[in-house]
């Protein structure tokens, strides 16, 4: 998608503008928006960093040395070490491996569950409707905690460091705003004439939804998809401190780091190196997800009614 | 899971769905038993059994026979919708590997049944959850706990309640004294001063977890200034920094939230009447603007409420208040079952007190609400 093409819909307006496609309109405006793409950037150079950097350096989170406790950052261990002498720039790179897939594969499956129950509330409407938003309403009442808890313990018999349970857990509380997104466009295009020319011509309800409601849903829910990993990543971090995490994530080295926070010895590079990647990578994302919303969904307001979603 | 279960899950779901088409009249009646049932569980720890039935019984006619159809609704959909959330505790608990018993050195069987039957856990969820409810209703007690010898789970929890209480409350009064302050002046001039410090503030609520900014507060406050207790549980003064840093992330979203819903609101036709009618700015906002940007926070309540008590579970750890969190959590790695059962018990019944309490707060700041109910 070159800038050409972008600059050519622009210029034309019409049918340029229709054959270069919504997506490439969606890409200029993200374009100009100096915060998505500031976001952008520092998402690639992160994600980048924390897959390729233990690989290619050789980082070893693991190995274990009493020689080296505790140092403070140096030439030779750049963020220090923490208190087994592990290095912590490997600890930092790899832990950020386990925070990202964790927050992409929670997102996964609630844009899974989201869109299967908000598309189906919005497409059949009526009672169906009436009863899954009931539901919705009900779940965003309760403490998510006590269930993501709860699902954590049927997962106390495997590995720790295995982050399927996690995502799973986290994934299963994430979704009611994504289907009540999903169900509110779904709505509001079910009564379109596209619709009701494709109901004429036979289609099935399945065939309408996925081919017709679905793709054009889309925008809010890439958008929506986007501000929900950002919170996945808190809540595990929350589950490390409460001793219900992974083994190596960020949440895991940042509630190491408020362990040892004290007055008389500090070890501030072990609270220091984990917070800066883990906020700097939680900003991106809102701000790439905001970015991505003006462009998007350029109906929703900058202030974000549209994002309904337990600000923890 | 075994079958039962899952019948029983999909049989409280269809009930509950069912709610919604009751007609009025069964409506009265299931609506003011609900009222009554809840009331009495709830009121005779405090009252004793004789006075709590009466009360119940009153109160429960009269919301019958008086309340709105619409809360009548609600409350007959809240009493089986925390019967179906602690069932399904119980279900995820049983699930889980390990039980209460699994780690007393190879008790031979006869011990651990007479165990089981001592603690009232049979092994299997749902006759576990029949003598719990038979043990609440019947007995009116939440069951001895079975790691915390001799203790019953109320000996645990009923310290610890006002504890989770009072921070509960104090962090949702600062997170919307606080949100809508900054909102409100953030939305009447966006892009000033303030619109980006209410920015700023929702920054760090996103983006810093909150056991971070709690370590932070108290490294500066009680640490370097000395001005705050560090941790622990005593007086008000040790309440001060848990119930910031609980309110921060909630505060930050409210602040959001009140700021579109003032920019929105400032557009409405009936402000540009009232500034027209030439009242002055500050009654206009007060009196005009304030109840049309508030709707939005209000309805917000319940999940902040939520939101709070997800946080403080964190909250209370890092700062080391004897609260009902920390029982939770410990219950559930211990496979405290009673614990467990308890603590949701009782958390979920707060939080549904409070929903219906927000519904009608609702109704009585927005027309169109009242007029539906």
């Amino acid at each position: 998608m070159s800038s050409v093409g972008g600059r050519a819909v622009n210029a034309s307006g019409g049918r340029a503008g229709s054959s270069a496609g919504p997506w490439i309109q969606a890409w200029e405006r993200l374009r100009r928006s100096r915060a998505a793409a500031l976001g952008g950037l520092l998402l690639v150079a992160i994600t980048s960093a924390c897959t390729l950097l233990p690989w290619l350096l050789g980082l070893d989170p693991i190995t274990t040395d009493p020689a080296t406790r505790n140092l403070p950052p140096s030439d030779l261990h750049l963020f220090g070490t923490d208190a087994l002498g592990r290095d912590l720039l490997a600890r930092v790179l790899v832990g950020g491996r386990t925070s990202l897939l964790i927050g992409l594969a929670a997102t996964a499956s609630s844009v899974l569950i989201g869109v299967l129950v908000g598309g189906a509330a919005g497409f059949y409407g009526g009672r169906v409707d009436e009863v899954l938003m009931r539901f919705v309403d009900f779940l965003y009442g309760v403490p998510y905690m006590f269930l993501v808890i709860l699902v954590m313990l049927l997962f106390s018999d495997t590995a720790r460091g295995d982050p399927l349970p996690v995502f799973l857990a986290l994934g299963l509380v994430q979704w009611l705003t994504m289907a009540r997104i999903v169900r509110g466009e779904v709505l509001a295009l079910r009564g379109r004439d596209y619709v009701l020319a494709a109901r004429a011509l036979g289609a099935t309800d399945i065939a309408i939804l996925l081919r017709h409601l679905l793709p054009n849903t889309i925008g809010p829910i890439i958008v929506y998809a986007t501000l929900t990993v950002p919170g996945v990543i808190i809540l595990e971090s929350f589950l490390s401190f409460l001793g219900l995490g992974v083994s190596l994530s960020w949440g895991q080295l940042v509630a190491e780091g408020v362990s040892v926070v004290n007055p008389l010895r500090s070890y501030w590079w072990l609270l220091f190196w984990p917070a800066v990647f883990l906020s700097t990578t939680l900003l991106a994302l809102n701000f790439l997800g905001d970015g991505l919303r003006d462009s998007l969904d350029p109906r929703a307001g900058a202030g974000g009614t549209s994002r309904s979603k337990a600000p923890d | 899971m075994g079958a039962l279960e899952v019948i029983s899950v999909a049989a409280a779901v269809l009930a509950l769905a069912g709610t919604a088409w009751l007609p009025s009249r069964v409506l009265r009646s299931v609506g003011g038993a609900w009222a009554a049932l809840g009331l009495l569980v709830g009121l005779r720890p405090l009252l004793g059994f004789a006075p709590a039935s009466v009360v119940a019984l009153l109160l429960g006619a009269a919301a019958g026979w008086r309340l709105p159809e619409a809360l009548l609704r609600r409350i007959a959909f809240a009493l089986p919708s925390l019967l179906l959330l602690t069932y399904v505790t119980a279900v995820l608990m049983y699930m889980a590997p390990g039980s209460p018993f699994a780690n007393e050195r190879a008790a031979p069987p006869e011990v651990e049944e007479a165990l089981r039957e001592r603690y009232g856990v049979p092994d299997n969820a749902t006759a576990f959850f029949a003598v719990y409810l038979e043990r609440l209703v019947v007995e009116g007690t939440l069951g001895p706990s079975i790691k915390v010898q001799g203790r019953s789970v109320e000996d645990l929890l009923l310290p610890a309640l006002p504890v989770s209480v009072s921070l509960g409350t104090l962090a949702l009064v600062l997170s919307v004294v606080m949100g809508v302050a900054l909102g409100i002046r953030a939305g009447l001039r966006p892009g000033s001063g303030a619109d980006l410090s209410s920015m700023g503030l929702a920054l760090v609520g996103v983006s810093l977890p909150n056991f971070v900014v709690g370590a932070l507060l108290m490294l500066a406050f009680g640490i370097g200034l000395g001005w705050l207790p560090v941790a622990g549980w005593g007086g008000y003064r040790h309440l001060v920094l848990p119930a910031i840093t609980l309110a921060l992330p909630t505060a930050a979203y409210i602040a959001r939230l009140t700021r579109s819903g003032t920019i929105d609101v400032m557009q409405q036709d009936y402000i540009r009447t009232a500034r027209a009618k030439g009242l002055p700015e500050r009654m206009v906002v007060a009196k005009h603007a304030l109840r049309g940007a508030l709707l939005p926070v209000v309805s917000y309540l319940g999940p902040a409420a939520a939101a709070i008590m997800t946080g403080s579970f964190v909250v209370e750890t890092l700062f080391g208040i004897p609260g009902m969190g920390q029982w939770f959590v410990k219950g559930a790695i211990n496979r405290d079952y009673s614990v467990v059962m308890g603590t949701a018990l009782v958390y979920f019944a707060m939080i549904t007190a409070f929903n219906l309490a927000v519904d009608l707060l609702l109704a009585w700041l927005d027309p169109r609400v009242r007029d539906e109910l």
